[in-house]
């Protein structure tokens, strides 16, 4: 198995293809352009064989060179899973995993660790070019910081010394678990136990590497931390960790986006991310979702199946989720906020777009405990094709969380006749002072809106993406601007050919 | 141990006597509903759609089951009159799951009408009854254990019937009265159909004859609607902190029918109500409304299921709660749209009013949509009497509890207004005032409640 993590930059159209004269239809326009990313990398993995046993949990803390407490930890996560069942309870027809057909360590093998981007593997490099990312140019122009891994180690983390001359800490996980033990023991786990759910657990035995970031007292994270994923090798899993600290007073935005090829196979994508965000700090959380999500006929694709939490455990402190999930054969995925400090704040943005045969059941859980505090859901889901796309999230007030306030608008779109579309809202109030809100609506696009655009030489395909896109406006509004553009790109690309 | 293989086991001890005593067409489905039971349990708290109640506990203390139809007293039950001023009813009692005719009610009945013991009707209607009967209380409709318990135990129950075109005048009143010395399960039945353009309204009240005395009532009601019929379908329950209640309705609407329900819970113990309404025709209308006021340590949890199967039908649900004390509610519902009912339109709402500290609210509205042709919304919110009417009424010399009592009242106000009794609309407005400002005696004209 190999993943790719690294940077997150544009997906939609790269230079190079602009040189080759290709307009980005052409590259969109055929059997491969529905999903551009499908290519894979030659490059020499480091698989270990299929299967999951203490051994081979073991063998993988082994290669990683990972301390004995660490290994204990993946060991007690391992016990704990093989007790526990795969969930069923979401809205999705996940097909019987057998996981031990995949293999749970992948790495590129590396040469001696690189000094600069000159000694990275050039294959890596044309990988990240061929996603549209140059790491320099990425360095050099858009001032965003990448770490870039792939399969599952990291491979190169640029600005590094500038950020750490601020003394934010944004590395591999592998590294931060060697740099800076202490820090990585002291947050592990801590927000996403491993009993917490049955994926959590398996992550939590097996993962791979992922990021660190760290930003300390009273920062500002000067520019954009982001991290890119690639599943690349067949037979593999992708189960990396995320875990971000913003300390007293910081500010973080972090951006996340994934690819995989195109295979035939289904491929597992178990993830943790992890936040703890202290007093008065704030943490940005942008995700573009876009692994491979399976041919028309809903062959092969990504299995996205993804805990992220984050902790809300200081004064003030704000968290804020915002996800364009339009990639992946089946998602579950509830990206949540445990509001532990008083006056603090949760934020979810969600556009959904399902098309195929893909299923996705997301939402977010907004879990109050301390007082005065308030989150705000907004969640826009769009169904095309076949595909069954569910919005469930959940409310918690508990007794102690005097005025919460919590709003909550979630619509749905549908685009076919034999799309589903699905809200299953869980508000729990267990506090009096509590005002929660929740809304939603489905229908379709009014047939007068398209009318209008036809009117006026518009064509239909192009209507429904207006007006998709100012339907998602909303959401998109809260992305970064780079990644903006890129998801309204995405946003298109996933429906494209489904109006019929 | 799951509560539910204490029933199984006296099903199996007592099965003679129970058949002896029932029609066979109660008879038939029992062996189908044992089935069922042997796979089943009784949904407890956390499970999905009972996220504050356990109808395992529910269901878990020893009471007693008239099996050998012992009579209770009925005049102990003719007290309890619950009248509605200005409002001429039909009246038939049901005392604990006997059906007891007053005393000219078949008189009083218009042609084609037919209101009976569930048992005589199977007697004599076998066709009428067995072409209806135990049809809609299906697991794909919603039914959980407890309504397979019913058809395994029951041995009586009301059936109402009105012909073709026929539109009854005065609602019909069935007043279930709870009636035993010793903690007692009631199971209770009623089939209610309505033949093509019939029109009928039906009111059903609680009543508990002590307040100290365990009930258990554990009711399953079938309507049909045929097409063009219309049916007013309005519950109240008054029955006591010890009262507990599992009710499960299923309706089948046929094109062109309406049902307007309204469920309202004042007190009672522990609660659970299931409404599910099947759409088998088009252009069906469905008004589904329920309110709840409940203190102490009641627990009302409403659950709803409509399943739009047939194009341009029309669902609207409005449930409210106001809870107080250390009371709790819980509302579970769900809208299915098929691929096939377009043009569909499907509303829902819930709003609830937590007024105490440790009263809790949960609820989860739900939309499941597999077609694109629809309007559908719901939306569900939890918080206090707004702060600013309330500031505005006292700035205006009203005093604070009366202010409060009047707001809430104006909560309640859309839910009673569905209700299509002019009389019996007031008599809620009444009876919700009365039970807001504390008091438990809602009745003036019942010597019992």
């Amino acid at each position: 198995m190999r993943h790719i993590l690294s940077t997150h930059t544009p997906l939609y159209m790269k230079d190079k293809d602009k040189e080759n004269g290709q307009s980005p239809k052409d590259v969109l326009g055929d059997a491969a352009g529905e999903y551009k990313y499908g290519f894979v990398t030659d490059i020499d993995t480091d698989i270990i064989p299929r299967g999951l046993s203490e051994d081979v949990i073991r063998l993988i803390s082994k290669k990683k060179g990972e301390p004995d407490w660490l290994l204990d930890f993946r060991l007690r996560a391992y016990r704990k899973w093989l007790t526990m069942k795969m969930p069923r309870w979401a809205h999705l027809d996940i097909p019987e995993i057998n996981y031990q057909a995949i293999s749970y360590y992948a790495a590129p093998v590396k040469k001696e660790g690189p000094k600069s981007l000159d000694e990275v593997d050039p294959q890596l490099i044309d990988t990240f070019n061929k996603l549209g990312i140059s790491l320099e140019e990425q360095k050099k122009l858009t001032g965003v910081a990448v770490d870039a891994v792939m399969d599952s180690v990291s491979v190169k983390t640029t600005h590094r010394e500038k950020l750490a001359e601020m003394g934010i800490i944004f590395c591999s996980f592998s590294e931060a678990v060697k740099d800076y033990p202490d820090l990585v023991r002291r947050y592990l786990g801590k927000v996403v136990p491993y009993t917490d759910n049955f994926f959590a657990a398996l992550n939590s035995a097996v993962f791979s590497d992922g990021s660190f970031v760290y930003i300390p007292k009273g920062i500002r994270c000067p520019m954009e931390l982001s991290t890119y994923f690639r599943i690349n090798a067949s037979g593999t899993g992708q189960f990396e960790r995320t875990l971000i600290v913003a300390d007293d007073d910081s500010y973080v935005s972090y951006l996340e986006g994934c690819t995989a090829p195109m295979r035939d196979e289904n491929q597992l994508h178990a993830a943790i991310v992890e936040i703890i965000v202290e007093d008065r700090a704030e943490v940005k959380y942008s995700t573009v979702q876009n692994w491979y999500a399976g041919d028309k006929d809903g062959r092969g694709g990504v299995y996205n199946f993804v805990t992220k939490r984050g902790l809300c455990r200081g004064y003030q402190s704000k968290l804020s989720w915002t996800q364009v999930e339009t990639g992946s054969a089946i998602t579950w995925k509830y990206p949540g906020c445990i509001l532990a400090g008083d006056y603090s704040t949760g934020e979810f943005y969600s556009v959904a777009v399902t098309n195929n045969h893909q299923q996705a059941d997301t939402g977010t859980k907004m879990i109050h405990l301390g007082r005065n505090t308030r989150s705000t859901i907004v969640s826009k889901g769009i169904s095309a094709g076949r595909s069954q796309n569910s919005y469930r999230g959940q409310v918690k007030v508990a007794p102690n969380a005097d005025n919460a306030r919590n709003y909550t608008q979630c619509d749905s779109l549908l685009l076919s006749e034999t799309c589903g579309a699905h809200t299953f809202p869980y508000i729990d109030v267990l506090n009096d002072t509590a005002v929660v809100e929740h809304e939603a609506t489905t229908s379709k696009i009014s047939e007068d809106q398209i009318f209008y655009c036809n009117q006026r030489g518009i064509p239909t395909e192009e209507a429904i993406g207006l007006i998709v896109n100012g339907y998602a406006k909303e959401v998109m509004n809260k992305l970064p601007m780079e990644f903006a553009v890129e998801a309204q790109r995405l946003l298109s690309i996933t429906l494209e050919g489904s109006v019929g | 141990m799951n509560a539910l293989s204490q029933y199984i086991q006296l099903y199996q001890e007592y099965r003679k006597d129970i058949e002896a005593h029932s029609p066979a067409l109660l008879n038939r489905y029992r062996p189908t509903a044992l089935a069922d039971l042997m796979q089943a349990r009784f949904p407890e708290k956390g499970d999905e759609g009972y996220p504050a109640l356990s109808v395992n506990k529910m269901f878990e203390p020893d009471y007693g089951v008239n099996i050998n139809r012992v009579p209770f007293g009925v005049n102990a039950a003719e007290s309890f009159r619950c009248g509605v001023p200005n409002i001429s009813t039909l009246l038939a009692l049901v005392v604990n799951d006997a059906f007891v005719p007053t005393a000219g009610l078949e008189r009083n009945l218009p042609k084609g009408v037919e209101v009976m013991s569930l048992a005589k009707a199977a007697e004599l209607l076998p066709d009428q009854v067995g072409k209806y009967y135990n049809t809609l209380a299906l697991p794909r409709r919603g039914a959980t254990a407890p309504a397979a318990l019913n058809s395994l135990l029951v041995e009586d129950g009301v059936f109402v019937h009105v012909a073709k075109g026929v539109k009854l005048d005065k609602p019909l009143q069935i007043v279930n009265i709870s009636n035993a010395s010793a903690p007692f399960l009631a199971i209770r039945r009623l089939l209610i159909v309505l033949d093509e353009d019939a029109e009928a309204s039906i009111l059903l009240c609680d009543h508990s004859a002590s307040q100290e005395v365990k009930y258990l009532n554990c009711q399953v009601a079938e309507v049909f609607l045929e097409p063009g019929a219309k049916l007013g379908y309005y519950e109240i329950e008054e029955s006591s902190a010890h009262t507990s209640r599992h009710s499960q309705f299923f309706a089948s609407q046929a094109e062109r029918s309406t049902l307007i329900l309204n469920g309202t819970s004042l007190i009672g113990g522990v609660a659970q109500n299931d409404y599910s309404v099947e759409h088998i025709g088009h252009h069906a209308d469905t008004k589904l409304t329920g309110m709840v006021i409940a203190d102490g340590e009641e627990s009302v949890g409403n659950s709803t299921l409509v399943l739009h199967n047939h194009p341009q039908c029309h669902s609207d649900q409005s449930f409210k709660y106001i809870l107080d004390d250390r009371s709790q509610g819980s509302f579970y519902g769900r809208i299915i749209v098929d691929e096939k009912a377009k043009f569909t339109k499907a509303y829902q709402s819930n709003r609830n009013i937590l007024a105490s500290a440790d009263a809790r609210m949960h609820t989860r509205p739900q939309l499941e949509i597999y077609c694109d042709e629809v309007k559908c919304s719901h939306g569900a919110t939890v918080g206090q009497l707004d702060a600013n009417a309330l500031f505005y009424m006292r700035q205006r010399g009203i005093p604070e509890a009366e202010a409060k009592m009047m707001l809430m009242q104006a909560f309640m106000g859309d839910v009673i207004d569905t209700v299509e009794i002019p009389a019996l609309r007031s008599r809620l407005h009444q009876l919700v005032e009365a039970r807001l400002s504390g008091n438990r005696q809602l009745c003036a004209d019942c010597q019992n409640c």
